[in-house]
């Protein structure tokens, strides 16, 4: 079984924290992996950053341009990861955008990831119709799960297709926005965290976009299994480096 | 062979849609109404009407006597200049926002490089009532202040875009993000033949009423629909999409694309995308475009603020790779001269852009009785600057 699904099966509301890898500092990222495991974190994103971020509100676009221009890059990242499971054991997801990936090559890039020992892959920008003609099979050969968001305004029928073609769990976009939308969440959220959840669907549902404190964690996990913190994690790094990891862990629950 | 988008809204490998979940409703929707609602008769009366007394069409197809005698050859210019606003632009600005009404949409924006779309979209959302939202990077602001004027007359709000390299692509990042964040009330007017699907499609069928009148303008004029050749200029390929569009199945027309050399392929300061670009995602389609090794997209260069553009169409991908289209890159220089020589021969300042495609002339041989049609997708106002400090007039 996969990480992410053995994680998923435990008891409790999982808490997963989202990084652009390379910041603040290029060989930062396997020291704030490892910070975030011992503070309690279930789970991780790794951003590979990408010059053009759609999905992404002014924060991680900033934290993907320093990364870039840190040097960054799959390549690199391969790299700094090669020996990540020798110290770390909580699943671990890459979340980037898809042209990086296709360049590298996509059988590549999953090929390198089980080698490594990523468990799973986030793809904003590669939809679900694309990714089940023509990579599921290579994602399946190499044992990773691709996660799939929803959001307010898709559809139920379409929340079940991606149901269906997904494994692992399901990324719940909070709100119609991009990442590191501090607005909080209000009845909107909550009518629609519970239409979802009353859809019963077979993955469990991690929501994320919007989560920056203990309240905002609290309320997006009273009806999913977790919730996922980018934008919030990135400005803490930008205010006290790679250190204090802890204080800002503790700080959410 | 067709060359045109195929149900799944790729043009052989090209095209696709490649959009966070977060845009699909909006892009779903617009693939499942584009064609019922563009084939309506009252969608199609309207259309035509406003072409015709708002825009000014037919634009004329223009025997160009004094350079054809300096080329040896016939050449007829498709006078897109002469269109209100300016340029091509305005076709699609009347098409798209006749939809937007109809989708029922209150709020429209739109990405701008020298602000030709902008002020093609502030436009059309002046004559519908509609709120407009021009994102536009912060350089080109800089750059082209008479266009972010006209948009702000005409009762736009111009955003800068302060992200990245704050030029075109960046300022299609934030148009994408801003309809992300109002994913109901708002359509994204994209003005080139880029996009998910069906933008380059339904771009490409607004346009294309340029190459539907060079035919029967032709007939009036040479005794025949098809030309020789159609030449024209390609950014992202809204203009080369319009005029080729009636001529893609007609095997005796040679079609010639000419994208912006800038500073010379090699020099690291270019635009011509067929060359240097490899296939990867942008702004959600599958084409070619400049990038790193890496797959960072990369900045491009053109003095031609309209052909500053790192991908190109993906039906011009198409075109490339099946070599349907004979692809050409222009200089800056070159492409200079050849608009220099215009105003002296002919009377007509072009867009800088327009002046790539003139510049072909000189690259290519055309025999005496060939019927060459190139586009002059737009006037040369808005680039008088760059024409000063380049010929220190």
């Amino acid at each position: 079984m996969n990480r992410i699904e053995q994680k998923l099966q435990e008891d409790k509301k999982i808490l997963s924290i989202y990084f652009s890898a390379g910041y603040p500092n290029l060989n930062d990222t396997v020291q704030i992996i490892q910070d975030l495991e011992k503070s309690g974190i279930d789970m991780i994103e790794i951003g590979l950053p990408f010059s053009d971020p759609l999905a992404d509100g002014p924060t991680i676009q900033a934290s993907s341009t320093t990364a870039l221009e840190n040097g960054m890059g799959s390549e690199i990242l391969f790299e700094q990861l090669k020996d990540i499971r020798k110290t770390v054991s909580i699943p671990l997801v890459i979340m980037g955008y898809f042209n990086p990936m296709l360049q590298y090559g996509v059988e590549a890039f999953c090929a390198k990831c089980a080698e490594i020992g990523i468990d799973g892959l986030i793809i904003p920008d590669l939809p679900v119709d694309v990714y089940a003609d023509e990579y599921k099979a290579t994602f399946d050969k190499y044992g990773l799960i691709n996660v799939f968001l929803i959001t307010p305004q898709t559809s139920d029928e379409r929340i079940r297709f991606i149901d269906s073609v997904s494994n692992g769990f399901i990324y719940m976009v909070s709100s119609a926005s991009v990442t590191g939308s501090s607005a909080g969440f209000g009845s909107t959220q909550e009518d629609y965290f519970k239409r979802i959840a009353d859809l019963n669907l077979k993955n469990p549902q991690i929501v994320g976009f919007g989560i920056n404190n203990a309240e905002t964690f609290k309320q997006a996990t009273q009806y999913a299994k977790g919730a996922i913190i980018g934008s919030a994690f990135i400005t803490h790094l930008k205010e006290n480096g790679s250190s204090k990891i802890a204080d800002f862990v503790k700080a959410i629950r | 062979m067709s060359y045109n988008v195929d149900e799944k809204g790729y043009y052989g490998q090209f095209g696709g849609a490649y959009i966070p979940e977060m845009l699909y409703p909006n892009v779903e929707e617009l693939r499942q109404q584009y064609l019922k609602i563009t084939a309506e008769p009252e969608f199609k009366a309207e259309f035509d009407q406003l072409l015709k007394d708002y825009v000014g069409r037919p634009s004329p197809l223009y025997f160009a006597k004094r350079l054809s005698e300096k080329y040896n050859t016939k050449i007829y210019l498709k006078r897109e200049d002469l269109n209100h606003t300016g340029a091509h632009k305005i076709n699609n600005t009347i098409g798209q926002i006749l939809v937007a009404k109809k989708l029922g949409k209150k709020r429209i924006i739109a990405e701008t490089g020298a602000g030709q779309h902008g002020v093609a979209t502030a436009t059309v959302c002046a004559l519908m009532g509609l709120e407009c939202i021009v994102y536009m990077g912060e350089i080109d602001i800089q750059r082209q202040a008479p266009n972010v004027a006209r948009m702000k007359m005409l009762g736009a709000t111009v955003r800068a875009a302060l992200s990245g390299s704050r030029t075109l692509k960046d300022a299609t990042n934030e148009a994408i993000r801003d309809w992300i964040n109002n994913p109901v009330d708002t359509h994204y007017i994209i003005g080139s033949a880029i996009g998910p699907h069906p933008y380059p499609d339904m771009v490409t069928r607004f346009q294309s009423v340029i190459s539907e009148e060079i035919k029967w303008q032709l007939k009036e004029k040479e005794g025949r629909e098809n030309p020789d050749y159609v030449i024209a200029c390609i950014g992202g390929g809204s203009n080369a999409a319009g005029t080729y569009y009636h001529f893609l199945h007609e095997p005796e027309v040679g079609i010639i694309a000419v994208e912006a050399a800038g500073k010379g392929i090699h020099s690291g300061h270019s635009a011509a995308t067929s060359k240097l670009g490899k296939v990867g995602i942008i702004h959600g389609c599958k084409t070619l475009l400049m990038q790193t090794p890496d797959g960072q997209i990369t900045e491009p260069y053109s003095i031609s603020a309209g052909l500053d553009y790192p991908g190109v169409g993906p039906m011009h991908a198409h075109l490339a790779e099946t070599g349907r289209a004979e692809f050409f890159s222009v200089t800056d220089d070159d492409a200079m001269k050849a608009g220099l020589e215009l105003c002296k021969l002919e009377g007509i300042i072009p867009a800088i852009e327009s002046s790539h495609a003139l510049a072909v002339l000189n690259d290519k041989k055309f025999k005496p009785e060939d019927v060459v049609v190139i586009s002059l997708s737009g006037r040369g106002d808005k680039d008088l600057n760059t024409y000063i400090d380049h010929f220190n007039f």
